[in-house]
């Protein structure tokens, strides 16, 4: 892993106030990185902004299209730059997870809203800062947060599921795409870990079974960092 | 000219009117731009985005409302965020021409101006009444979140409705430190980008804080351009050396690419990276060092745009140029048509037959860049 490079990374997170994305924001500022982080909740992004005082905390929703030119805007006004743009704030959909024949259209609009379109049009927002980035030679990279879901058809995890099979072919195909403007677009899916969104679709699961996103977050910042 | 009233960033149908060296006129399909461009040569373009730089707001010690347009600011820096240069109008919004918004009240040093959740003081009261410097109060952060959340993007009147942020932003658009959309970028996109490498040119950005275009004040006006700070990557500096040294020519989309360009060119041509502040007028006048070719919006005579473009043709072309595109139809402003200017004493050809004199050609041989250069008016006009 490269010192060189976590030094003066600028890294974006999205959902970056619980479970993995606030694993990561921990994790990346306590490595070096310039690191701004998006949740929706203002009292939260306080929170995480008193704890890594050195994170750039930014309300906003990704999920709303009104929101995502401001979040932009306030990214690359706190890092000048980015280098790294996890799209990791996710919905479930109906929450508790039901059936598809049960599920509501607006459940799967919201889950398709924060878990495809937004990241399509933050990544698109940040796009030319991110070829700016490729330009300079600093190999900038998306991760798009994917889920066994996307692959394995698992009973009521329909509009999750879908969502982030969207997410992951959407990353495959433009990774293709982007290849040659040096713009990696990773989709991976972290492990079922410890999360609260984990605890809202499976209430009652053995917590000492699921991964730690700490654990995760160390791998993805391995990763980021490379 | 028609003032293109739609914001439409990319229409389908949107055209170029090519004119070469020798001033000869032919029109494309501004999706053909890249015809233009052969092996060698390097395409640049500015990369800012657009800020939302219109506040509306009120001034406090008089209770009036005004609307503060951002139009300038010393470095590209975000931590320096906090001054501005800025324009003052009365109330109403870009639905008045500028040329008849009320008058602001008279602004003085300490004036506060409460413009949504920001609060900011007038420093300064510089060459014009209406041309203030401000310094926001908030913390940095609180201003990038007031910019993003209360400004609007400026906008004239002849576009009816309010423009949306996206509407300014191009498909290369990173930085936000644009008062104005660095329009002539809109002709580009990824799949523009592409077809350029791969007809073996290069493509490289620079980021230039385009100013304002226009307030609506002839004696303000001629204040125009305020200095513009940019930033030209090492990256770009080099692809600038490389390309002229295989006798390839610099096209400059944009004004501003220009701008910044002939502010950082050496007596040889080179640009030097890094920051700077672009002060200059370019004009008849000036003698270009760097840029071969000018990819622009249609500018009308008076403004500084269509100034700095009589540096690359004489009066005489640039006169045909007008009625030429007056005579097609072309829409003007910034989602109107655009305009390929080559510079008639541009150094291109002379840079070949220099490489050839000293024998390390480039990838392509210059007797066949020769031939390109001398059959005629369609050198430049849609060679594939």
């Amino acid at each position: 892993m490269s010192g060189e490079r976590q030094k003066g990374l600028r890294v974006a997170i999205t959902g970056g106030t619980s479970g993995l994305g606030l694993a990561l924001v921990r994790e990346l500022v306590d490595r070096g990185a310039l690191v701004a982080f998006i949740a929706r909740h203002r009292e939260g992004v306080e929170r995480v902004s008193r704890e890594r005082p050195a994170a750039a905390g930014i309300v906003g929703d990704v999920s709303r299209k009104d929101d995502i030119h401001p979040i932009a805007i306030q990214v690359l006004g706190a890092l000048g730059g980015l280098d790294v743009l996890v799209n990791n704030a996710s919905s479930l959909g109906p929450v508790p997870l039901v059936p598809l024949a049960d599920t509501d259209c607006e459940d799967l609009e919201r889950a398709l809203a924060t878990n495809l379109i937004g990241p399509f049009r933050l990544t698109k927002a940040l796009l030319g800062s991110l070829a700016a980035s490729a330009r300079d030679g600093r190999r900038p990279l998306v991760v798009n947060v994917s889920s066994d879901a996307a692959v394995t058809p698992y009973a009521q995890w329909g509009a999750y599921g879908a969502s982030k099979a969207a997410l992951h072919h959407l990353s495959r195909i433009w990774s293709e795409e982007l290849a040659a403007e040096g713009i990696r677009i990773l989709s991976i899916d972290p492990g079922d870990m410890d999360t609260p969104l984990h605890a809202l679709a499976v209430p009652g699961a053995d917590r000492s079974t699921l991964k730690s996103p700490d654990v995760a977050a160390r791998e993805i910042a391995d990763l980021v960092v490379q | 000219m028609i003032p293109a009233g739609t914001a439409t960033p990319r229409p389908r149908d949107a055209r170029l009117l090519v004119i070469d060296e020798r001033g000869a006129m032919t029109h494309l399909a501004r999706a053909d731009f890249q015809m233009l461009v052969r092996e060698g040569d390097i395409v640049v373009a500015n990369d800012a985005a657009t800020l939302p730089a219109s506040l509306a707001g009120v001034h406090m010690r008089t209770g009036s409302s005004v609307e503060v347009r951002l139009a300038g600011r010393d470095s590209l820096l975000p931590r320096d965020a906090t001054r501005f240069t800025a324009v003052v109008f009365g109330a109403g919004d870009f639905r008045t021409p500028t040329e008849h918004r009320p008058h602001p009240p008279r602004m003085h040093p300490g004036d506060e101006l409460r413009l949504g959740p920001l609060r900011a003081i007038v420093v300064a009261v510089l060459a014009h009444p209406r041309l203030i410097e401000v310094r926001f109060e908030n913390p940095v952060a609180a201003i990038w979140e007031g910019l993003a959340r209360h400004g609007r993007p400026i906008q004239y009147a002849y576009v009816p409705e309010p423009l949306a942020i996206w509407d300014t932003w191009t498909r290369i658009a990173g930085l936000p430190v644009a008062f104005e959309a660095p329009s002539a970028g809109f002709m580009l996109d990824w799949t523009v980008i592409s077809a350029l490498r791969a007809r073996g040119a290069a493509f490289a950005t620079l980021t230039h804080a385009a100013g304002i275009s226009s307030t609506g004040d002839a004696e303000l006006d001629r204040l125009l351009p305020l200095d513009e700070p940019y930033d030209i990557p090492a990256s770009t500096a080099a692809l600038i050396e490389a390309s002229r040294d295989r006798g390839g020519r610099v096209i400059a989309v944009g004004t501003t690419v220009v701008r910044a360009l002939e502010h950082a060119a050496r007596a040889d041509g080179t640009v030097r990276p890094g920051a700077g502040t672009a002060t200059e007028r370019i004009g008849p006048r000036t003698r270009l060092r760097c840029v071969d070719a000018v990819v622009s919006g249609t500018h009308e005579p008076g403004t500084s745009h269509y100034d700095l473009l009589r540096a690359f043709q004489d009066d005489e072309v640039l006169r045909r140029m007008e009625r030429e595109a007056d005579a097609h139809g072309y829409r003007t402003h910034e989602f109107g048509d655009s305009v390929w200017l080559a510079h008639s004493r541009s150094s291109a050809l002379i840079r070949v037959l220099m490489i050839r004199g000293r024998g390390c050609e480039g990838r392509r041989t210059p007797s066949r860049r020769l031939l390109d250069r001398s059959d005629g008016a369609s050198a430049n006009a849609g060679r594939p």
